[in-house]
């Protein structure tokens, strides 16, 4: 029961609960219908109907009476179970589901979208991925992607080594698409792969017709089986429903709050389109099925932050990271990669106390160039480590992994310079900007 | 023919949709306006049903997406947004249709609601873009006084517009995104109404009480369902009915098709008539046909109704068969239409081949066939709509959605929509209305066009129809402003709005550029006897086309102003003087002709009263 205080008391004393048909009678107006469950951030004093008519009204249960006209089961949501036969012809796919968007319905409970499906209630929902793939599917967590911890991180790389490991072909995440690129970033850092790992999403929820969700995993599923054995991206290209560009997990964002064509390759071009789940074009050289052996390195650095430089910043962010004992600062400074003077300080501080400082670009397009201007020659006096054409979020993933690779400075620079999973490139192409 | 509606057990109820006259949208910023310019962005997409809050799928919905339609949406870089793409939450309530509405609400007697929930009701025919029509239950349980007794307003629902369909060719159903979201009112009567005229008359009178509140006019920004059922029928909801004046032919053919469904049913009773699940592949029957449409098709089927021989081709209204009933069901699956043994042979089909077809599947005489051309899988999908709908003529007529033709005729769009459609839109926080702002609203209540119609007759002494024609055109407010600032003679003023903008408007005169401040300069210039009412019309001509200049400007170059008193006096004396021996001759018999003289002199220029006072002062003066 999510009724609160007096519409809780309301209810509890007319002997009444949710999915009863109840009558509701007030001085000027009476309502029959289903109680239903409310919001937990709704007000409290109003109880919610759903009317004959389907219409949902709330109530104020003030001067109102109540009486039981029929009892009722609690309305509930799911499938019927669908039979999974395994056809020898098709590739075996293995679906994790972490929650988010791509796997939501409509939760009562708070009156939002929230992620409640399992991944077996996932494939029952989208009963023409059958028809392309044999699948084993579980639900590894049941979060919003906000709330995605780096253990979960360590957690997914294992599960999707263990399906890798028993032999499947491919393997599709569903996952929030909030931090789904520091989640493509990680396990681009964590696994070398022998099959594909792509990660998808949806920014309008499967609950709805208009999901974009079906098409991404149809999608995500086309290139689970492709040749493509890297870890990877899968969303709408477009606003239309009918192309997906497959972007390398270590060179995507998320670049807009709503449409379905969020994430975007940035300083390079997606790996991949993909319609009606077959590869139509592909723009990059990428590692092919089978060329590399699965590797697991899942160590990371709990004690990296993310710290965004802006006009007024001052140098008590930096020194409250060493006095709390982080071990890497992943900077997003501004233009070509700078901080104002009055952090330099600090940051030689940092230096000193052994904490690696890695530069990247708010301007999210470009590469870091700190010899340009006296500031950046000064960062790099004070060992700032270029994160040259990193987004932020890739860096800072790439930092907490570094830094539990080693904990020597020097093998940290080394290691965010030298090019692990595509998340470094040397040339800056014209036509990379905006795209 | 005048039916005995009572002895049917006719019952009817109405559903009227109207646009609200808001700034902006329901849920986003756009402005209410439709457009006819190029739109800037093609979106593709397509829809799939999905599980409703009680764990149903919609028996419409879940029709709709067997057809697996793929839709286009024109959008527009700055009329639209990412709204109306689906590609942005909605925003929050509009707060002025909210008001609109609860004034409609109080007009309408109605209960409002406390807590206003915003719901998704599924529609993937692709007029939304998400799949979902957002609506709300505003208020209910209110009533309307009518001629024909009290009729019971159930709800009032605030919901959004569809998107608008265009023509279009090829695989994609084209929508323009312009009209998506523009909030409506929706008001659905109970079935009280027992008569087709009462009918026409209720829809008259909501129609006027939306009128006297802040909504759009014109073309397509008013609809009307009417929901029809007989005793033994069943509840029929017709779609989109423009013309009130087609009202009463439309139940009239609709208790037709009803009264011709219960025949059927009652007949293929009598015969133990029964429909053969199964679907016959009856190419090799038409090899040599001369049946283009046969001839070019990828495969031919069919179906066996037995004991249907005759009711196929029955009339359930004019020009439209048993048989028209069916094939609506099978359109729906892609296919253009089906052929049945009642009508063959005719399209080319030879009554030998038609005797073949009935050997090959050994029916009896008594039997009828469906047959059906197209891609194998399209036309076994239409067969199986077929069969299904012909295992409905057993329970007589089925409870559909029907679209309103032009000649008042109907035609089957989809199942009855059902509760199962609607879940909460959980994108908008529930919103309180507080019994203040109901009483505040409730306590300035526009005038009801009736009402208004009475008083400005009587306060202003106007004619029955100008004040008529001021209240239907919605320029009675105007008209009360312009004699609250000018005190000038009410008649030109309503006529010059009701009649002379409106004509200067079909000559393509711009009549935007006659604002409500060079009206009132007009009639200031008329009350001060500037110009005569002769001039309005001439003088408005000259405005609407010289926007920048000013009135009485314009009234001195195009030579409508008045002479002043000394003038017309001074062109009267002379033309008296000429005339004195008329005068010694016949006395103020001369008043006549002088008076004829000086009008034709002065036309336009003097009043005439003024001309008749001043020719009657110097003839006098020379007796």
């Amino acid at each position: 029961m999510t009724y609160k205080e007096l519409s809780e008391k309301f209810i509890d004393d007319a002997g009444v609960s949710i999915g009863d048909t109840v009558f509701i009678e007030k001085d000027d107006v009476s309502y029959e219908g289903i109680i239903l469950d409310r919001s937990n951030d709704a007000l409290d004093e109003f109880i919610v109907i759903k009317l004959d008519s389907g219409y949902n009204i709330g109530i104020n249960i003030k001067d109102a009476k109540i009486k039981l006209v029929e009892k009722g089961d609690k309305p509930k949501i799911g499938y019927d179970n669908v039979e999974i036969e395994h056809d020898p012809n098709k590739m075996d796919i293995s679906i994790i589901s972490t929650g988010g968007t791509v796997s939501s319905i409509i939760d009562y409970k708070t009156g939002a979208v929230h992620p409640a499906f399992t991944a077996g209630d996932l494939l029952r929902a989208n009963p023409e991925l059958l028809d392309i793939a044999n699948y084993d599917v579980k639900a590894l967590y049941n979060i919003l992607s906000e709330n995605m911890k780096p253990e979960y991180w360590v957690k997914a790389a294992e599960s999707i080594a263990d399906d890798i490991n028993n032999g499947c072909d491919g393997v599709v995440v569903a996952h929030g698409t909030d931090t789904m690129h520091y989640t493509s970033a990680a396990l681009s850092f964590m696994m070398e792969t022998p099959v594909p790992i792509v990660i998808t999403g949806a920014q309008r929820s499967s609950d709805r017709p208009s999901t974009d969700a079906f098409i991404n995993l149809f999608n995500s599923v086309g290139a689970a089986k492709s040749d493509i054995a890297e870890v990877t991206v899968c969303m709408h290209d477009s606003l239309n429903d009918n192309i997906c560009s497959l972007h390398k997990g270590t060179k995507v964002r998320k670049m807009h709050t709503s449409r379905r064509d969020t994430f975007r390759s940035i300083d390079c071009e997606p790996i991949a389109e993909l319609k009606h789940g077959n590869i139509i074009s592909t723009n990059l050289p990428y590692i092919k099925r089978n060329e590399k052996e699965l590797k697991l390195n899942t160590n990371l650095e709990p004690k990296t932050a993310l710290i965004k430089s802006y006009p007024g910043i001052t140098s008590e962010l930096i020194d409250y990271h060493i006095d709390k004992g982080f071990k890497g600062l992943l900077i997003e400074g501004t233009g070509l990669g700078h901080v104002p003077e009055n952090l330099i300080q600090s940051l030689n501080r940092a230096y000193d106390e052994g904490i690696a400082v890695v530069m990247t670009s708010q301007c999210l397009y470009g590469r870091v160039n700190m010899n340009v201007y006296s500031t950046g020659r000064e960062l790099i006096n004070a060992h700032v480590i270029s994160g040259q054409d990193m987004t932020p979020e890739t860096a800072y993933v790439k930092l907490s992994w570094a830094l539990g690779q080693s904990e020597n400075l020097n093998d940290v620079e080394n290691i965010m310079t030298t090019n692990i999973a595509g998340e470094l490139s040397h040339s800056s192409s014209v036509k990379y900007f905006l795209n | 023919m005048s039916r005995d509606w009572k002895k049917l057990g006719l019952k009817m109820g109405l559903e009227v949709h109207q646009q609200l006259d808001t700034e902006s949208k329901l849920f986003c910023p756009c402005p209410t306006e439709l457009r006819d310019d190029n739109y800037d962005e093609e979106i593709k997409r397509i829809l799939r049903p999905t599980q409703s809050e009680l764990g149903q799928i919609d028996r419409a919905a879940y029709q709709e997406s067997m057809q697996k339609q793929r839709f286009n949406y024109e959008s527009y870089n700055t009329h639209t947004c990412l709204v109306e793409t689906d590609d942005e939450p909605p925003h929050a309530l509009n707060k002025e249709a909210l008001d609109i509405s609860l004034t409609i609400a109080s007009l309408l007697n109605m209960k409002v609601v406390d807590e206003f929930h915003t719901m998704r009701k599924q529609v993937i025919d692709g007029s939304n873009t998400s799949g979902f029509q957002r609506t709300g239950l505003l208020a209910t349980d209110g009533y309307l006084d009518t001629p024909y007794g009290e009729v019971k307003i159930e709800t009032l629902g605030l919901e959004e517009d569809a998107a608008r369909r265009v023509d279009s060719e090829g695989p994609y159903t084209e929508f323009r995104l312009d009209r998506l979201g523009i909030p409506l009112a929706e008001i659905t009567t109970d079935p009280s109404v027992h008569n087709p005229d009462a009918m026409q008359h209720v829809a008259y009178m909501i129609g006027q009480v939306l009128r006297s509140t802040k909504v759009k006019r014109g073309l397509g920004t008013i609809r009307q369902d009417v929901n029809i059922s007989i005793a033994e029928g069943a509840r029929v909801e017709i779609k989109g009915v423009q013309d009130l004046e087609l009202m009463p032919e439309i139940v009239e053919r609709e208790v037709t098709r009803q009264l011709k469904l219960i025949e059927i049913r009652n007949q293929l009773k009598e015969r133990n008539a029964e429909v053969i699940d199964e679907i016959y592949d009856i190419d090799e029957v038409f090899n040599d046909t001369g049946s283009k449409i046969l001839k070019s098709a990828k495969s031919i089927k069919a179906i066996i109704l037995k004991g249907f021989d005759g009711l196929i081709g029955l009339e359930v209204q004019p020009g439209r068969r048993f048989g028209t009933e069916l094939s609506g069901y099978a359109k729906k699956r892609g296919v253009h239409g089906l052929f049945h043994t009642d009508e063959l042979p005719a399209y080319g089909i030879s009554q030998e081949e038609v005797n073949k077809l009935k050997e090959y599947l050994k029916v009896e005489p008594k039997d009828a066939i469906i047959i059906v051309a197209e891609k194998p899988e399209v036309a076994t999908s239409a067969l199986e709509e077929v069969i299904r709908r012909s295992k409905m003529a057993f329970d007589g007529v089925v409870e559909e959605t029907r679209k309103c033709l032009e000649d008042g005729n109907t035609e089957y769009m989809r199942p009855l929509a059902t509760a199962n459609r609607m879940y909460l839109e959980t994108d908008i926080p529930l919103f309180q209305i507080s019994k203040e702002h109901v009483n505040e609203i409730a306590n300035n209540l526009p005038e009801l066009p009736d009402e208004k119609k009475a008083r400005i007759i009587k306060e202003y002494s106007l004619s029955e129809d100008l004040a008529n024609q001021l209240v239907r055109t919605q320029e009675a407010d105007m008209f009360e402003e312009i004699l609250k600032q000018v005190k000038v003679e009410s008649t030109p003023v309503a006529s010059v709005l009701a009649y002379d903008l409106k004509e200067l408007r079909r000559d393509n005169h711009n009549i935007n550029n006659i604002t409500f401040d060079k009206l009132v300069d007009m009639f200031k210039l008329l009350k001060d006897n500037k110009i005569s009412k002769d001039a309005l019309n001439k003088l408005l001509i000259s405005i609407s086309d010289n926007p920048n200049k000013n009135v009485e400007k314009l009234a001195e170059e195009n030579n409508l102003t008045l002479l002043s008193e000394e003038d017309v006096h001074k062109i009267i004396e002379n033309i008296v003087s000429k005339n004195e021996t008329m005068i010694s001759e016949r006395q103020m018999g001369a008043m006549g002709p002088l008076m004829g003289m000086s009008m034709k002199q002065l036309k336009g220029k003097a009043d005439g009263s003024i001309v008749n006072k001043i020719v009657r002062e110097e003839i006098q003066k020379r007796l």
